[in-house]
Order: structure tokens, then C-alpha cells, then sequence
């Protein structure tokens, strides 16, 4: 009986657990998977708790339901791999082997990274909605809230779904709008980038649309700390910007037991084959969505289409064929936009977001680059796709490789 | 594309003024393409330079918090020596390619 190890129950460990068990044989394959918490969250859900589009309860549901019979399902925190003797060690002192391993651990928040984030004001008028527990708060904060300058600030890249801080400053615009308040509210964007997002097509048209939503971007801002008692945000360069409330993306990091186990960069992510997602260092180690340093998005449409990948080459792995499959860095991202709308971003390593159709070239239904209802309800679409069929490794009507046809070719 | 010529030597840029080839790089050439910026090279910016250099033929992604964790600079000496965008402009100083940052 050989062991098949997954670490990490979140996005795209469950998927794998549910894809593997069905294709490897039970008397050949013991499958465990191993996970700190019970409850998986759905977290492009958070996006919307402060807005009270949604509550905690619509996002949070019991890890259990979704693993399948014949996988062997442990909770405890793992303390670390030890990728030279095949082991996996767990905090309560167990000791796993592996012959195949399979690291989804993901990333986390890290706001103690930055002098000043978890300080005195910390979820009194400094909040992060990357977690259930920011987002809670913040949604608490903004029932009461009298207006003021409101800063979404952008810590470091890379960061998990890059277009949620845009997603929540135009939710932002809509939600103070509906209240009535909008023009007590100064809504400004900050960020690392040198411009609203990484992509030149995708940056345009985004920028546009905060332009004609009066959100202002300052770019190329590299926080340095936060002063809590002038309530300013200051950049290695020393600009200043005041707030009187922030929103933060704090610094994103792979988990701490990928640094205990010295698999990791400089961010405790694990340095990745992009096309075969197999670990650089370690041919029995695979490693699937936010935990890996591939470079694409960290989200999890990526890990969904690198489950495709990843699933043929550890068949062909186990089968001692050549890792044949090959990642492109497809992802797909919805981005709400405020007013019942959103847009549609689809690209990869070497293509980026470009206006079109999707999935059907020239039919859609969706618009690429387009802001539009039919994309709104895409997004809200996907949490029911999420839990149905994405977490379970079921096929979607989308191919993991992305596809030219239904894009345009434009130069700016 | 663009084109300087640096002792002689064809260097080709792309259209952001980077070098296409790492391996034409040397002292002078770093100084022409920060000429053409109005920007003077120090001994410091040159061990920034090198350490990049080294860096990107070992095939590493470089960061600023990469590089502030160096211990030839820490991040705001790096913002001090390279105002404005710091590992855009010595990455272009030190011949290779423009950083991307991933999304
Ligand atoms: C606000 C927000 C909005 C988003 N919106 C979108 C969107 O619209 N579309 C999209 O595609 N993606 C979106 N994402 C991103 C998406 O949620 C993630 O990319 C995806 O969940 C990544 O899956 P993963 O399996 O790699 O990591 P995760 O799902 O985070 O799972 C990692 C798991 O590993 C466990 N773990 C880590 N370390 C240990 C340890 N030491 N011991 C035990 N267990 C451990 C964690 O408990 C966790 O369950 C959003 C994310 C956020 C925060």
C-alpha cells in the first residue's frame, strides 16, 4: 500500500483529494489529507460580508462535507515535511509517511509584517477583509461609519486574487452611494504597482472605470510602517497619506510550516516547475494553488485549472511515464464593479487579459474586459459552482488551457 | 527597439530601454543607459547592480524584499539610491530584464 499525502484542506487540496480518490485504486492508494481548521471558508466570499451582501454564515461550511469516503481525513496543524526521509511531522507529535506528497497549503495573511498594521488600531479603524474576521469587523465599522477618507492600501505583491482590493473600492463607491453619503467619502487606492493592476490592457480599462467612480490611485506607494496615532500610512520614500479609515491587503506569505521545513523563498512559497507543478527541489513533491510561486494569479480559478494539469501528471507520475501535462497559467477572474455589474479578466503566462467573449468566442455570455450585468451574475454564480462542483474536482464547461479564440488583439 | 552604442558596441533595448541581452552588460554600458537617465552610478548602486546580476543568472525572482534581505542594502537605502521605482531602474542599470510584477 503506498501513501499519497495532501497538505492543506483548502481550495485545491480538496479538489485534488476528490479528483485522485476516484481515479487511483483504494488497495493501492491510501490518500490522507491533513488540515489545521474543520471549517473551510469560501473566501471570495469576504469580499462581500462588509457590505452586508452577505454574513459569515453564506460562506462557511464544514471541511468534512466535502472530502470523500476513502480519504483519510486528519485535523491538526502540520509542524513540518521532512522532504529528505519522506515524512510529514504534525504538532501533536505524529509522524506521517509519504511516498507521493502534495503541498496546498495555501497563503495567509501576515499583518505583523509591517510595523504599526496590528496595532492599537487595529479592527478599530484598520481592518483587512482577507480574512472572516476582518471582514466581520469592517462590516460592523461601516454601519456606523460617518465618512471620512477611506484608503484601500495594497502591502506588497504578490497577493492573493490581485483584483479583489479593486472589486472593494468600487463596492465601496456603491454602498455609501445607496447610503447616501458618497460625498462625505474620499475614496482613494494604494499600491505597490504602477498601476491599478499589473496587466497594460487590464490596467486602461480599469483605471477608466475608478476615473468615472471619482476613486483616486496612487501608485508606486511601497508601505513602509503606519503611524496609529496620525492615523498616516508612510512609504519607503517617505510619502504620507492620511486616513480615517484603512483597508489593508497585509503582506501575503506561505504558510510558517513551509519555512520550518525549508521548502520555501523568501515568502515561504515553494519554488514550482510552472508547466508540470512539480516542487524544483523534490520529484515526489507537487505543489497546487497559492502555496506555489508560479507565476500567475494566486485564486482559485488557477487552482482549478492547474488541477487538470496537476492530476494527469502525478497518473503519470505514479505510472513512471514522463510528465506530459503542462500549465499555461490560465486564470479567470470575475471582478465586480458595483451597481449590480462586473468584469471578466482571462489571460495567463504569456497572454494577458485582452476584451472578447467568454466562454463561447463571440457569443459569451460573458463580455471580457467589458463591465456589464451578465458578469455580475457570474460572480454570483460562482460560489454556488464553488461549492458544487469545484471543490468536488468536477469538470466545468471550460478548458484548462486558455483559448485565443473569442479574444481581440489590441495595442495601446 | 531602440539602440545605443557603448565603446563601440551595438547594445539593442527594448521599447522601455532594457537590455535584450544580459550577457553585452558591463561597467560602462551600466553607465551610458543611466546617462540616458540623468542618473549617476556610485560604487554603491554597483554592488546593487552585481548582486542583481548574480541573482537573476541563478534564475531567482527578484523583489525589493528580496533585496532589502540581501544585506548590501536594506529597503530604504535601496529607495534612496534608486528614487522613484528602485528595482525598475537597477534592474535597467544592471542589463536585465524589466521586472514583472506577477498577478
Ligand atoms: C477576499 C478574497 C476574494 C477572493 N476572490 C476570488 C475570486 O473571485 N475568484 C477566485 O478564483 N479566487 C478568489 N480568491 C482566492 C481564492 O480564495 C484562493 O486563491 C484559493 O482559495 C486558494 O486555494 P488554496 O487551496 O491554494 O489555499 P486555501 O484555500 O487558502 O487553503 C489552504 C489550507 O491549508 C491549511 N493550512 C495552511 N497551513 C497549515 C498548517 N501548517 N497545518 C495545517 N493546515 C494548514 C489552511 O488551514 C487552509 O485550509 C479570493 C480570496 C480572498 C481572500
Amino acid at each position: 500500500m503506498k501513501n499519497l499525502v495532501i497538505l492543506g484542506a483548502g481550495t485545491a487540496g480538496t479538489m485534488m483529494a476528490n479528483k485522485l480518490r476516484r481515479a487511483l485504486e483504494k488497495d493501492e492508494w491510501k490518500i490522507t489529507i491533513i488540515d489545521q481548521f474543520k471549517t473551510h471558508y469560501y473566501q471570495p466570499g469576504f469580499l462581500f460580508i462588509p457590505f452586508e451582501i452577505y454574513n459569515k454564515q453564506d460562506v462557511i461550511k464544514p471541511k468534512s462535507n466535502f472530502i470523500p469516503p476513502g480519504v483519510n481525513l486528519i485535523y491538526n496543524e502540520i509542524d513540518k515535511v521532512e522532504a529528505d526521509d519522506n515524512k510529514v511531522h504534525l504538532t501533536d507529535g505524529r509522524v506521517i509517511n509519504y511516498d507521493l506528497l502534495i503541498i496546498a497549503t495555501g497563503t495567509q495573511t501576515r499583518p505583523d509584517e509591517t510595523p504599526g498594521m496590528k496595532d492599537k488600531l487595529w479592527y478599530k479603524d484598520i481592518f483587512d477583509f482577507y480574512t472572516v474576521e476582518g471582514a466581520v469587523a469592517l462590516q460592523k465599522k461601516f454601519k456606523s461609519w460617518q465618512g471620512g477618507k477611506l484608503v484601500m492600501l495594497i502591502t506588497e505583491i504578490p497577493f492573493k486574487c490581485p483584483v479583489a482590493p479593486i472589486e472593494f473600492v468600487c463596492l465601496a463607491e456603491a454602498f455609501f452611494a445607496k447610503k447616501g453619503m458618497r460625498d462625505k467619502v474620499e475614496i482613494t487606492y494604494v499600491t505597490p504597482m504602477s498601476g491599478a493592476f499589473t496587466k497594460p490592457v487590464a490596467t486602461k480599462m480599469l483605471s477608466e472605470l475608478l476615473k468615472e467612480k471619482n476613486i483616486k490611485v496612487i501608485p508606486d506607494f511601497y508601505l513602509e510602517r503606519i503611524d496609529n496615532d496620525q492615523k498616516k500610512i508612510i512609504s519607503y520614500d517617505e510619502q504620507e497619506i492620511d486616513f480615517d479609515l484603512l483597508t489593508v491587503v497585509p503582506t501575503n506569505m506561505g504558510s510558517e510550516m513551509i519555512e520550518r521545513s525549508g521548502l520555501g523563498d523568501d515568502l515561504n512559497f515553494v519554488p514550482t516547475d510552472k508547466h508540470t507543478l512539480q516542487s524544483e527541489k523534490h520529484e515526489n513533491i507537487f505543489v497546487i494553488g497559492d502555496a506555489a510561486n508560479i507565476p500567475t494569479s494566486k485564486a482559485g480559478s488557477v487552482a482549478h485549472f492547474a488541477g487538470d494539469i496537476l492530476f494527469e501528471n502525478i497518473l503519470s507520475y505514479i505510472e513512471g511515464r514522463p510528465l506530459m501535462a503542462k500549465f499555461d497559467g490560465h486564470a479567470n477572474c470575475y471582478i465586480e464593479t458595483g451597481y449590480g455589474k462586473g468584469a471578466l479578466i482571462d489571460f495567463n503566462y504569456d497572454t494577458e487579459p485582452l476584451p472578447g467573449t467568454f466562454p463561447l468566442p463571440g457569443i459569451g455570455p460573458f463580455g471580457l474586459l467589458k463591465n456589464t450585468k451578465i458578469n455580475h451574475y457570474g460572480k454570483i454564480i460562482f460560489r454556488w459552482i464553488y461549492w458544487h462542483i469545484l471543490l468536488k474536482g468536477k469538470e466545468l464547461p471550460v478548458e484548462a488551457d486558455m483559448t485565443m479564440a473569442g479574444k481581440q488583439k489590441v495595442s495601446i | 527597439m531602440a539602440e545605443i552604442t557603448v565603446n563601440g558596441k551595438s547594445i539593442q533595448l527594448t521599447e522601455d530601454g532594457y537590455m535584450t541581452d544580459p550577457s553585452q552588460w558591463d561597467k560602462d554600458v551600466a553607465v551610458a543607459l543611466a546617462k540616458a537617465d540623468n542618473f549617476e552610478l556610485t560604487d554603491d548602486h554597483f554592488k546593487v547592480l552585481e548582486y542583481l546580476r548574480k541573482e537573476y543568472e541563478a534564475g531567482a525572482t527578484l523583489t525589493i524584499r528580496k533585496v532589502g534581505k540581501s544585506g548590501i542594502v536594506d529597503i530604504k537605502g535601496l529607495y534612496k539610491l534608486f528614487p522613484g521605482g528602485p528595482l525598475k531602474f537597477s534592474s535597467k542599470y544592471a542589463g536585465i530584464p524589466k521586472p514583472t510584477s506577477c498577478v
